[in-house]
C-alpha cells in the first residue's frame, strides 16, 4: 500500500491531490496547522475512499528546523513514506509586503525556508531506504521577478533553486525530487484575485498534472502545460522589453 | 465579472466571491446582499445579482453510511460527482433533473424534480436536514422536524431564506447502473395522456413531445418509461461528454430544421413500443452528453418556459398556441406530475408540466406574456429556476404562499441581505 504524507493539507492543490491518491485507494496521511480544516479534509477522503487510512496531524511551527524535523520524523517512524507532498504556503498582497518588513519576512520564510527544510527532513529518511518521491509545489511566480509578486516570487525561486540542487544531489539514487509549478489556480489562496476577474487553473486539472509528474518522477512540471512556454517567453525576454511589460 | 444564468440570457455584470468553506461564507453574507449561485444551470436570473457567493469552492463530503443511505455533503458537490463516487457502491440520487451538472444546494434551492416525481416527490422530500447560514452570521440545522417553517421554504425557496452549506439527503439502492426503459409511441395528445395513465406506476416517466405537429398529430410524443435493472454492472460514469466548439449562429435551430429534426426523432423511435436496457446517463441525462449544448441557441441567448397545469383541459390550447405561432421551440419535455410538498415555493403540483426552449427575441417575449396569461387562467404556474421574464403580478398570483414566504424571511434574518435580479423582479424584496 502507497503511503503518501501531505504538508500543507488544507491547501487546494494538495487537497486535490489527495482526491486523487485516495481514488487510488493510498493511504493519507494530512499534515496542517487548523485541527477543524485538517479533519474537514480528512471526512471527505474518508467517505471518497474507505479502503485508505486517512491520518491527520496537527502541527503548529512549520519554521522551526526542530519542530519540521520532529514532524516529519513522526510521519516516517512506523513504516517509510512512499511521497511526500509539500504544499503550504501564503501569497500576501506585494504592496503590503514592501511596506511592512515583518510580513515580507514571513512570506519569503513560509513560502521558501519552510518547504526546503522540509524537502531536506523528508530526504534524511528516504535517502537510507533509497526509495520515495519528494515533490514541492513551487510557482510559475519563481521563474523571474515581477513587480506584481516578487516576495512570494523570491520564495518560491528559492524552492526551485533548492530542488534543483537535490535533483543533482540524488540524481543517481532512487529517490526523486519533483518540482511543481503551478499557474495561477482557483484556491482559497487567490479568492481575492479571481473576484478580480483574473482566470485561474481549476484545481483538479493542476493536481491531475501533478500527480502524473509524480508517478513518472518528473523533475519539473508547469501546470496546465501551457505555463511551460509561457514562461519560457518570459524568462528570455530581454530586460529592455521586460521593464515595458505591466505584468 | 459578466455572469449569465444556463439560457445565456440576460447579462448581467456581477461582483463574484469563492469562498471555500463556511467562515468565508459567512464573511461574504454580511458583506453585502448576496445570493449563492452553484453550477449556473438555472436558466434566466435566479442566481445572478451585482454580488454573487459562488459555491463550487465548498466541495466537500462529510459522511456516508452504508447502512441508511444518508450523504451529507458540502453544498457545492454536483450530482455528477454523488453518481460518480456512489453508483459503484450501489446507490443512486432518490431524484434527478435532467441535467447532472447541478450542486447539492442548487436542487435544494430550486427544489428539483425528475422522471419519478409521480412516486417519490422532489429532490427537497428527500432532504433530510440543512445547514443554513443565515443574513445576521448565524448557522442552523434544519429539517423537517427542526424548524419546519424555515425548511420548507428553504426547500424551493431560490436561496432567498439563506445559504445553503451543507446537507443531508437519503440515497436511493440500485443493483445495477443499467435502467430499463421502455418506449411508447403516442400518435397525438389523447394517446399520450391516456399513455401517462395507463403506465402511472412506472418508476420513471417523461415524454418528448413534438410541439411543430399540428392538427391530427398534435401531440404527438415518445414517453418514456424508466426502472432501474435488477442486474448488471454498477459502472460509473465513462465517456467524457462533447461540447458545443463556439456559440452556433443564432439561426441555426429554426422551424425547417426542427420539423426535420422532429420527423426523424419521432420515425426513429419505435412502431408501438420498444424495451432495451441501457446505462443510467442516457435515460436520466441526455443533454448532458453535450457540454455547453446551450451555445446551440447562438450568443443572443435563450429562455426555457415550463410551466404545470392541473388539468388535461388546457394542454390543448397551449400547445396550439406554441404551434401556430412559428416561435423556435420544437421539441419539448412533457410529464406528469404526482402531488405537491408543502414547500412554499416549490414548483410541482399535481398536473401536467410542460418545458420548452425559446430563442431570446422581442416575438417570443410577447408570445409568452400571452402563454402566461393562459398558464394562469387554467390554475397552473411557472417554474422559478427557468424563468427569466415572468411579471410580479403573474408570479404573486400563481404562487398563493409567496406571502407566508416573506413571513418566514422576515422571521429569520433574510430579508435585504439575500436577493437576485429575479427576487427583485418578482417583488420579493
Amino acid at each position: 500500500m502507497t503511503r503518501i504524507a501531505i504538508i500543507g493539507a488544507t491547501s487546494g492543490i494538495a487537497e486535490h491531490c489527495a482526491r486523487l491518491w485516495a481514488g487510488r485507494g493510498h493511504d493519507l496521511t494530512l499534515v496542517g496547522r487548523d485541527t477543524a480544516r485538517l479533519d474537514a479534509v480528512a471526512d471527505d477522503l474518508k467517505v471518497r475512499s474507505p479502503v485508505s487510512a486517512i491520518d491527520t496531524l496537527v502541527a503548529s511551527d512549520f519554521l522551526d528546523p526542530q519542530a519540521v524535523d520532529m514532524i516529519v520524523g513522526a510521519l516516517c517512524a512506523e513504516r517509510p513514506v512512499d511521497i511526500a507532498l509539500i504544499a503550504h504556503g501564503t501569497l500576501p498582497d506585494q504592496q503590503a509586503c514592501q511596506n511592512d518588513g515583518a510580513l515580507a519576512a514571513d512570506t519569503m520564510l513560509v513560502n521558501g525556508v519552510s518547504p526546503a527544510l522540509f524537502a531536506e527532513a523528508f530526504a534524511r529518511h528516504m535517502v537510507p531506504v533509497d526509495r520515495g518521491t519528494i515533490a514541492i509545489i513551487g510557482s510559475v511566480a519563481g521563474d523571474r521577478g515581477r513587480k506584481a509578486n516578487y516576495v512570494y516570487g523570491a520564495a518560491k525561486g528559492l524552492v526551485d533553486r533548492y530542488a534543483q540542487g537535490m535533483q543533482h544531489r540524488l540524481a543517481n539514487t532512487n529517490v526523486r525530487v519533483v518540482l511543481a509549478k503551478p499557474g495561477p489556480t482557483a484556491t482559497a489562496m487567490t479568492a481575492a484575485l479571481q473576484t478580480k476577474g483574473q482566470r485561474m487553473a481549476s484545481p483538479a486539472d493542476v493536481a491531475k498534472r501533478i500527480v502524473a509528474a509524480i508517478d513518472r518522477g518528473s523533475p519539473v512540471v508547469y501546470a496546465p502545460a501551457l505555463w511551460a512556454v509561457i514562461m519560457a517567453v518570459v524568462r528570455l525576454l530581454p530586460r529592455p522589453i521586460f521593464h515595458k511589460l505591466n505584468i | 465579472m459578466e455572469l449569465s444564468g444556463w439560457g445565456r440570457y440576460p447579462r448581467v455584470d456581477a461582483q463574484v466571491a469563492f469562498p471555500t468553506d463556511a467562515t468565508a461564507c459567512a464573511r461574504a453574507v454580511t458583506a453585502s446582499q448576496t445570493i449563492a449561485r452553484g453550477l449556473g444551470r438555472a436558466y434566466g436570473d435566479s442566481a445572478l445579482a451585482d454580488d454573487v457567493v459562488a459555491m463550487c469552492g465548498l466541495d466537500r463530503f462529510h459522511a456516508f453510511d452504508t447502512e441508511t443511505g444518508l450523504l451529507s455533503c458540502d453544498a457545492g458537490v454536483s450530482l455528477d460527482e454523488i453518481l460518480t463516487l456512489l453508483v459503484p457502491r450501489g446507490w443512486f440520487l432518490p431524484v434527478t433533473p435532467g441535467t447532472r451538472f447541478v450542486t447539492v444546494g442548487g436542487a435544494i434551492a430550486s427544489d428539483v424534480h425528475g422522471k419519478n416525481h409521480h412516486v417519490d416527490g422532489t429532490f427537497g422530500d428527500h432532504v433530510v436536514a440543512i445547514d443554513l447560514l443565515l443574513g445576521n452570521g448565524e448557522v442552523v440545522r434544519i429539517g423537517p422536524d427542526a424548524q419546519p417553517d424555515l425548511f420548507h421554504a428553504t426547500c424551493g425557496g431560490m436561496g432567498l431564506t439563506g445559504m445553503i452549506l451543507s446537507a443531508t439527503i437519503r440515497m436511493r439502492k440500485i443493483r445495477s447502473s443499467l435502467i430499463r426503459e421502455t418506449t411508447v409511441k403516442a400518435r397525438d395528445l389523447d394517446a399520450i395522456l391516456a399513455a401517462f395513465e395507463t403506465h402511472g406506476s412506472a418508476t420513471y416517466s417523461a415524454a418528448w413531445i413534438d410541439c411543430l405537429a399540428r392538427g391530427k398529430s398534435l401531440g404527438r410524443s415518445l414517453l418514456m418509461l424508466g426502472e432501474h435493472a435488477d442486474e448488471g454492472p454498477l459502472a460509473p460514469r465513462t465517456k467524457p461528454p462533447r461540447a458545443v466548439p463556439f456559440d452556433m449562429p443564432s439561426g441555426l435551430l429554426n422551424r425547417a430544421t426542427g420539423k426535420a429534426f422532429n420527423a426523424l426523432f419521432y420515425a426513429r423511435g419505435p412502431s408501438t413500443v420498444r424495451t432495451r436496457t441501457i446505462p443510467y446517463e442516457p435515460h436520466f441525462h441526455p443533454l448532458d452528453g453535450l457540454a455547453e449544448w446551450n451555445r446551440l441557441y447562438g450568443r443572443q441567448g435563450f429562455v426555457q418556459y415550463q410551466f404545470v397545469l392541473p388539468s388535461a383541459e388546457g394542454l390543448r390550447r397551449i400547445l396550439e398556441t406554441i404551434a401556430m405561432s412559428g416561435q423556435g421551440a420544437f421539441l419539448a419535455v412533457l410529464k406528469k406530475f404526482g402531488r405537491a410538498n408543502r414547500n412554499l415555493l416549490s414548483f410541482p403540483t399535481e398536473g401536467y408540466t410542460l418545458a420548452l426552449d425559446f430563442k431570446a427575441a422581442p416575438a417570443v417575449f410577447a408570445l409568452l406574456d400571452l402563454l402566461d396569461r393562459a398558464v394562469l387562467d387554467l390554475g397552473g404556474r411557472i417554474y422559478l429556476a427557468k424563468d427569466a421574464r415572468m411579471s410580479e403580478a403573474m408570479f404573486k398570483a400563481s404562487y398563493p404562499n409567496w406571502q407566508a414566504f416573506q413571513e418566514v424571511r422576515a422571521r429569520h434574518h433574510a430579508i435585504g441581505r439575500f436577493a437576485s435580479h429575479q427576487s427583485k423582479r418578482l417583488g420579493l424584496s
